[in-house]
């Protein structure tokens, strides 16, 4: 039953994605690209690079797509339930006990234990992106396009939706084959 | 104005305006329920806030919900959470349904592959985010450490994610239950020391 299959994978990386929408990009990946094949690794790269150039929350923008890629409306909005409903209804229990945990030792350990797994995780996607890159564009176009991109990004602060905007520019002009090829 | 449009206007507009995932949408949340419609004051929404950091999932939805529900109830929270991510969903399936339908044409794919990159760099920098805010609570050599483990668990033997961050929530939890006994212990010793005194 694909709902229940959609339910539960996001359902699961959004349960494990300690760290807000950024920390679940990986997980998601890992269940809908890895465990079910509903999209490609290419496909998940390109869904990424538009929904980063879209505002609001990422988990619910990649949860919304494929849900709806996989089981139209439907499947957008159990893939919506499952992102959100879980720890939405355990914020709105729980606050009402805020104060017994907030400061617990154990959460703060809990929290700070799974950021080195995140970054692993992100790190290894990276990578695999870099990789699928090399393989399609060739080395000058990647270079080119990663140390351009790293350079606005991080010294000239560009807004990350320009800077996803000129590398399609980049992109479709120089890496099509209609120009130099 | 009514409530339920006051909460629609607020988390479209975060929504809308917040670039950058969740975490940047929090000041423009705090604006809209503390500044703009006075739904909590600031104190409550840094409480509000330090808690939904310590439970897992997307924070801004958390948020959301919460505000959503403070103000109106079950049905405050899914107009809050409803309104925050559909406007950015719906221009997301337009935008790559648009795209799809001309896959086929070279200009497409090179945009494709110029993208590619530019999300690698994006994930690193993402990825650095995580090991420094790491470094910063476990130190440089504890964060260096489970990096270096996690790493062997998950890429040499392939174990799913979901179960070596489990192993690392146990373990985390095991250790701060051990760490909270011992000092509790030592604060009790001292006491009934200070007081034979």
């Amino acid at each position: 039953m694909v709902y229940v299959e959609i339910f539960w994978a996001f359902f699961l990386a959004n349960l494990l994605g300690y760290g807000g929408g950024p920390a679940t990009i990986p997980l998601i990946q890992n269940e809908v690209v890895n465990r079910y094949e509903w999209v490609s690794l290419h496909e998940f790269s390109e869904l990424l690079a538009i929904a980063n150039a879209l505002p609001g929350p990422i988990a619910t923008k990649l949860g919304g797509f494929i849900g709806y890629e996989v089981g139209g409306v439907l499947g957008a909005l159990v893939a919506l339930v499952a992102t959100i409903a879980p720890s939405a209804i355990a914020v709105i229990i729980l606050l009402q006990f805020a104060a017994m945990f907030k400061d617990s030792l154990q959460i703060k350990y809990m929290t700070r234990s799974v950021q080195p797994v995140i970054a692993i995780l992100l790190g290894v996607l990276a990578i695999q992106f870099i990789y699928t890159s090399f393989e399609d564009s060739g080395l000058i176009h990647l270079m080119i396009v990663t140390v351009l991109s790293y350079l606005f990004l991080e010294k000239f602060k560009t807004h990350p939706a320009l800077v996803i905007a000129g590398a399609l520019l980049y992109g479709g002009l120089f890496m099509s084959g209609l120009i130099i090829s | 104005m009514h409530p339920y449009l006051q909460i629609m206007i607020g988390f479209a507009r975060s929504g809308v305006l917040g670039y950058g995932g969740g975490p940047s949408v929090i000041p423009l949340i705090e604006y809209e329920a503390v500044k703009n419609y006075k739904w909590m004051n600031s104190d409550e929404f840094g409480e509000t806030l330090a808690l939904a950091n310590t439970l897992p999932g997307p924070i801004a939805t958390k948020m959301a919900a919460y505000i959503g529900y403070k103000v109106k109830g079950p049905l405050g929270a899914i107009v809050a959470v409803t309104a925050h991510i559909l406007p950015s969903l719906i221009a997301l399936i337009g935008i790559l349904t648009f795209f799809y339908s001309f896959r086929s044409s070279p200009f497409i794919s090179g945009m494709v592959q110029g993208v590619t990159p530019v999300i690698a760099v994006m994930l690193f920098m993402m990825a650095l985010d995580f090991l420094k805010k790491g470094s910063k609570g476990l130190g440089v050599r504890w964060a260096m450490i489970l990096a270096v483990f996690a790493f062997l668990l998950l890429q040499i033997l392939t174990l799913h994610p979901g179960i070596v961050i489990a192993i690392f929530l146990t373990s985390a939890f095991i250790f701060a239950t051990y760490r909270g006994r011992k000092t509790m212990k030592q604060n009790f010793e001292q006491e009934s020391r200070e007081k034979v005194q």
